[in-house]
């Protein structure tokens, strides 16, 4: 038993490196896997929303028809449960924290849509599809008739 | 003798990190009654198991408390996959003993600090909350989240932890071990601390059984009882576990023994990263809890034992969860201690039973 045991100790950290660090001038290292806000890859997103039925506080909302995708950050709790569920792996979560504001406003993200180009491009190549199945039925067709 | 005077104590109060609210029946300086009163921050999360479902309520009953938030987790966990039967691997039991023994070490940190620091030794407050941090890094490399994990899901857990980042994770808690002892050097060997808590509210053996404490409060008390003793998941591959007891039954014992259990949760993990399966982390259980299926489980928190029952009615929300958390038992025990005491006394007692208010009500 005596006094002053902590002696050592308290010295040391007055001339040590302060343990804390002057937030916001500085901050520290965010570790890779932190979660701190979700992401989503929206080329990759099918807006399924499963991420949404999944969300325990409601803070995502998927609108197919509209094609957009939005995340209410002062909802979210960052569990990471959306994630997980994703079946395309077009959410992530980035180890950023959320930035303060001084409104809650849900952040939204527009699935691009298909340019005219594209669309015909991709109408034409359905059509060629088709041709091609077409004619492959009518060879098969044929065949038969043949061996018949 | 005096006039019966009655001091209102706390919901809020410095020592008191939580709202807990005493009237305390004093004559001159001496406490002869204390009547406790609760239900400031009531929240009434057993009620949302109607609709978040089973996945989703890991979450809220992770949130029941800010320091015990993974236990809680985990004994949920365990309690749903007990209801449904689902097989956990070895590897993900470990991990969550591993991140359970973490957060206990963390909370008996903090409540040292909120001791040392109810008895006026600010430098020593500073000191418990530097090594805590420690942990919490450790938390939020391994999990991403610094209080609030969201590590376990039903099945098994969230995240698998790298052979070489649990050895690292040792070799931090050994290097935390070197500075932890200087300062329990000066919890255990310090004059001005064990003025102040040498003798005062004591409890004895028998008081603390028939008063049914737990945890830390009665081990104190020589009460040999740790739900960790009874083996369940990573626990039962512990090679010896002896619940650390004490008994001296005063403030100064349950110092102590909170003292001796984080080097005992530093010892656990080391020995249980030494022999860590590799069978796979688990993953969602895709079943739904079938009608009318209980199940109950207990669970060593920080603060002592804490049960769970859960019922299922066939869908996949559950139909009860219930939790009696280790504050509620441990009230009336600190009600007995703090009769006879000193009013100056009175911080120190409140603080080493570890109330937790926010558990306790939910």
């Amino acid at each position: 038993m005596g006094s002053f045991k902590l002696g050592k100790m308290t010295l040391r950290s007055l001339f040590g490196k302060p343990e804390t660090v002057l937030y916001p001038v500085q901050t520290r290292p965010m570790p890779e896997g932190l979660k701190g806000h979700v992401s989503n890859n929206i080329e990759e997103c099918i807006l399924c929303g499963i991420c949404q039925k999944r969300c325990p506080t409601e803070a995502i909302t998927v609108d197919k028809k509209a094609g957009t995708w939005s995340v209410d950050g002062f909802r979210c709790i960052q569990c990471g449960a959306c994630v997980r569920e994703c079946p395309k792996h077009s959410l992530t979560m980035e180890p950023t924290y959320t930035a303060p504001a001084a409104t809650k406003t849900a952040f939204t993200m527009n699935k691009p849509q298909p340019s005219e180009e594209e669309l015909a491009a991709k109408a034409a190549e359905r059509e060629a599809r088709i041709a091609a199945a077409k004619a492959a039925k009518a060879a098969r067709e044929a065949a038969k008739e043949q061996d018949a | 003798m005096g006039k019966a005077t009655v001091i209102p104590f706390g919901p809020q109060h410095p020592v008191l990190p939580e709202p807990l609210h005493l009237d305390l029946v004093v004559e001159d300086e001496r406490v002869i009654e204390v009547i406790p009163q609760i239900g400031f921050i009531h929240r009434g999360l057993e009620k949302l198991v109607e609709k978040r479902d089973i996945h989703q309520f890991i979450y809220v009953a992770e949130r029941i408390c800010g320091i015990c938030s993974f236990g809680h987790s985990l004994g949920y966990a365990e309690t749903v996959e007990d209801l449904m039967g689902v097989e956990v691997p070895k590897r993900a039991q470990y991990l969550r003993v591993i991140w359970h023994e973490l957060s206990r070490i963390h909370s008996h940190l903090l409540w040292m600090g909120l001791g040392a620091d109810a008895f006026g030794f600010e430098a020593l407050f500073m000191h418990c909350w530097r090594l805590r941090e420690r942990i919490l890094d450790i938390f939020e490399a391994t999990t991403g989240g610094r209080v609030i994990l969201s590590a376990v899901n039903i099945g098994g857990v969230n995240r698998d932890i790298e052979d070489s980042e649990l050895y690292a994770i040792v070799d931090k808690l050994e290097g935390i071990r070197g500075e932890y002892h200087e300062i329990c050097n000066a919890f255990v060997n310090d004059y001005s601390v064990a003025s102040r808590l040498v003798g005062v509210g004591y409890l004895s053996q028998e008081e603390a059984e028939a008063l049914c404490m737990v945890g830390p409060f009665a081990r104190a008390s020589n009460v040999a009882y740790d739900c960790r003793m009874l083996g369940r998941g990573g626990y039962g591959d512990l090679e010896n576990f002896q619940p650390i007891l004490s008994d001296e039954g005063d403030c100064y014992a349950r110092v102590k023994v909170r003292a001796a259990e984080v080097e005992q949760s530093i010892d656990i993990i080391k020995e249980l990263v030494s022999k860590i399966p590799h069978d796979g982390i688990g993953e969602k259980s895709k079943l739904t809890p079938a009608d009318g299926a209980m199940a109950s489980n207990v669970l060593e928190q920080p603060r002592g034992e804490c049960y769970y029952f859960a019922r299922g009615n066939g869908t996949k929300n559950l139909d009860r969860m219930r939790m009696r958390t280790p504050t509620s038992q441990n009230l009336a025990g600190m009600v007995k201690a703090l009769e006879g005491c000193e009013l100056a006394d009175v911080p120190n007692i409140i603080l080493t039973i570890d109330p937790c208010i926010s558990c306790c009500e939910r």
